[in-house]
């Protein structure tokens, strides 16, 4: 089973701030992770290739530093790491990326499933699985919480979240995945895993002209999105939290209800 | 001189970090309370390789450096100071014997097990008359044909109850002087006669099991003896050597939890009006604080570093956990006090960090015996 993973490095928005003079992200002392979808993508690959044996190359398209990200992937278990990377792909919106990530995946060779996060939480768009399904070719199931192999590894019976339930889904191989986080937990690095890519490091770069992209198709020139503007929403008001019995905190928070429109009391 | 730690110093502290709040965290006020040593998160620490941080590949374990063990053992004292310093005496004190005296056949025997959690280790030096007098050992080795008898009771053993295996030092030669007659052994826990005796009752690291170990007409093989005859004291202070950094990095975690709460506690926590962290006493308490904890963590590191290299670091390794033990008390203390009454019960982790921090400037040596060591490392 050749399993290709499509991560991303993000910053860690746990504790990211938004500068309010240019609505954008402030990176600065701002660590870097990967994506948490993404993590669990790799974690669903590292236990399809337990179960079924093969290999598990991680894909990344990003700047240099994203190397971080696929060192990470290796000291958890990934065979090969790939950063996808070239100037020539700066200004790439989701569908630009989405071809440079088909044309990686087909470069890797022969794959039979390919895994990635649902969404990015930098960007949030949840359209890179399904663009580089459709770009495959290949059928794609998203927001996935359990991906079951068949015993000769050629379909896959899956489960994806909806919000009111779940549905299941069966397909055949090749096929794309993209998983949320509720598949499984994700194991943390060993600390030989890290030593390991430390001393031997082999992330290999790709850039443009490796993996056959067509220029027009990368960069601004294959993005037809433009972002035109970015701004941070209107921050809440504070909210108000009433302190003392309940019979007092009661009649006041029907007060304020009332003040707000909220209800109408007769 | 460059400051900035190594790409892998970099990723062990993120997933050791990671694992220690993520898996360590949600139950370590639990353990304080109930005194029992986390066996359930035994196997998840070695898939992590926590028992063979810098034991080498070739023997199963992770083959890092000293740096990145002190800061493993930090990262997890941060979250837990019972788990950090079970894991900094399994994976100094206990295992380094073996790695720099043991033979061939006895690294290949015994480091695999540690290394893999399979054998938790424990160090038996300590006794009712030799604590930092640690010549004073009583606990005897009688050679008998093929075999080595040991008798004798050891105190305060760090893994004591868990422990699948402990390093013993005892009397071989009672016919030398005062602390020449010393050797090594390994005893297995299963052995003969070896028994738990009583568990103590501590005032901090609570869920590290400490124990005292009888061994009663305890029998072990030749193959068993470690490292030279009569060297049992030099193996031992060597050893401890290497477990001070261990300790020192106990205390850099206990004191950087201390200093993250306090932090935290005087910008939530509004008297006058203000939240008290606007206050200049208490800025000036906290900046102390991280003064304190800054100082400890690069003396630590610099221990590491040496020995890493692969030079004499005893005079540096005193130094560090001297400093960073003390500099722990001094953290915790004054972080209870900005946590005032809230600071004195168990509803806050600096009531704990507290107590957990009292011991670092007693075990692997006592201030006092830092002290020694130092003066006697500068010529006195």
């Amino acid at each position: 089973m050749n399993i290709v993973v499509l991560i991303k490095q993000v910053p860690d928005t746990t504790d990211v701030k938004i500068d309010p003079r240019t609505g954008t992200l402030i990176r600065e002392g701002v660590p870097s992770i990967i994506n948490p979808d993404d993590k669990h993508a790799l974690e669903e690959g590292l236990r399809i290739r337990e179960k079924f044996g093969g290999t598990v190359t991680v894909l990344s398209m990003g700047p240099p530093q994203a190397e971080d990200a696929l060192m990470e992937a290796r000291a958890m278990g990934a065979d090969t790491t790939v950063l996808v990377s070239d100037r020539a792909f700066a200004g790439s919106d989701t569908l630009a990326t989405s071809y440079a990530l088909a044309r990686s995946v087909l470069t890797t060779g022969e794959w039979d499933i390919v895994l990635g996060g649902r969404q990015a939480i930098d960007g949030d768009t949840a359209q890179i699985g399904p663009q580089t399904a459709e770009l495959l070719g290949v059928p794609q199931v998203t927001y996935c919480i359990e991906i079951e192999i068949a015993e000769d590894g050629r379909s896959v019976t899956a489960k994806r979240a909806l919000e009111d339930g779940y549905e299941v889904i069966e397909t055949k191989l090749p096929a794309l995945f993209t998983v949320i986080k509720d598949i499984n937990e994700p194991r943390y690095p060993s600390i030989r895993g890290i030593v390991n890519v430390c001393r031997d490091c082999d992330v290999q770069t790709w850039n443009a002209k490796d993996i056959g992209a067509s220029k027009k198709m990368i960069g601004l020139d294959g993005s037809p999105t433009q972002v035109a503007r970015t701004f941070a929403p209107e921050p809440k008001g504070e909210g108000l939290i009433l302190e003392g019995p309940p019979e007092q905190t009661t009649k006041e928070l029907v007060k304020h209800l009332r003040e707000k429109n909220v209800v109408r009391v007769r | 001189m460059d400051f900035a730690p190594s790409k892998e110093q970099e990723m062990v502290r993120n997933a050791v970090r990671a694992f220690a709040e993520d898996v360590i965290g949600p139950s370590v006020a639990e353990r304080d309370e109930t005194e029992v040593y986390p066996s359930e998160l035994v196997e998840q620490m070695a898939d992590l390789d926590l028992f063979g941080l810098t034991t080498p590949l070739e023997y199963g374990g992770a083959g890092s450096d000293t740096v990145s063990y002190a800061i493993a053992i930090e990262e997890l004292s941060r979250v837990d100071a019972s788990v950090g310093v079970s894991l900094a005496v399994h994976n100094s004190v206990a295992t380094y014997p073996i790695l720099y005296h043991g033979d061939e056949e006895q690294k290949h025997k015994w480091l695999p097990q540690l290394s893999s959690g399979e054998r938790i280790g424990a160090f038996c030096l300590s006794e009712a008359q030799a604590g930092s007098d640690a010549a004073g050992v009583e606990t005897t080795g009688v050679k008998d044909g093929d075999e080595w008898i040991i008798n004798g009771s050891k105190l305060w053993a760090t893994n004591g109850g868990c422990a699948g295996m402990y390093i013993v030092i005892a009397v071989t030669d009672k016919s030398l002087k005062k602390g020449k007659g010393l050797s090594a052994f390994i005893v297995e826990r299963e052995r003969e006669g070896v028994s738990l005796g009583m568990k103590e009752k501590k005032l901090g690291i609570r869920s590290s099991d400490t124990y005292e170990i009888v061994y009663d007409e305890v029998r072990v093989p030749e193959e068993n003896f470690l490292g030279a005859p009569g060297k049992g004291l030099a193996i031992s202070l060597g050893t401890l050597d290497g477990g001070r950094i261990g300790i020192g990095a106990q205390a850099v975690g206990i004191a950087q939890a201390a200093l993250e709460e306090s932090v935290a506690y005087a910008n939530e926590r509004e008297q006058f009006g203000r939240p008290i962290g606007t206050l200049q006493p208490i800025q000036w308490k906290l900046a102390d604080m991280a003064t304190d904890v800054a100082a400890s963590r690069l003396l630590v590191y610099q221990a590491a570093n040496l020995k890493d290299k692969g030079v004499p670091f005893t005079k540096e390794a005193a130094i560090a956990k001297l400093f960073s033990s003390e500099a722990a008390i001094r953290v915790v203390h004054n972080g209870l006090q900005i946590h005032g009454g809230f600071g004195y019960t168990k509803d806050y982790p600096i009531e704990r960090l507290y107590r957990d921090a009292r011991v670092t400037t007693i075990y692997e040596g006592t201030s006092e015996v830092q002290r020694l060591v130092i003066a006697r490392q500068i010529g006195l």
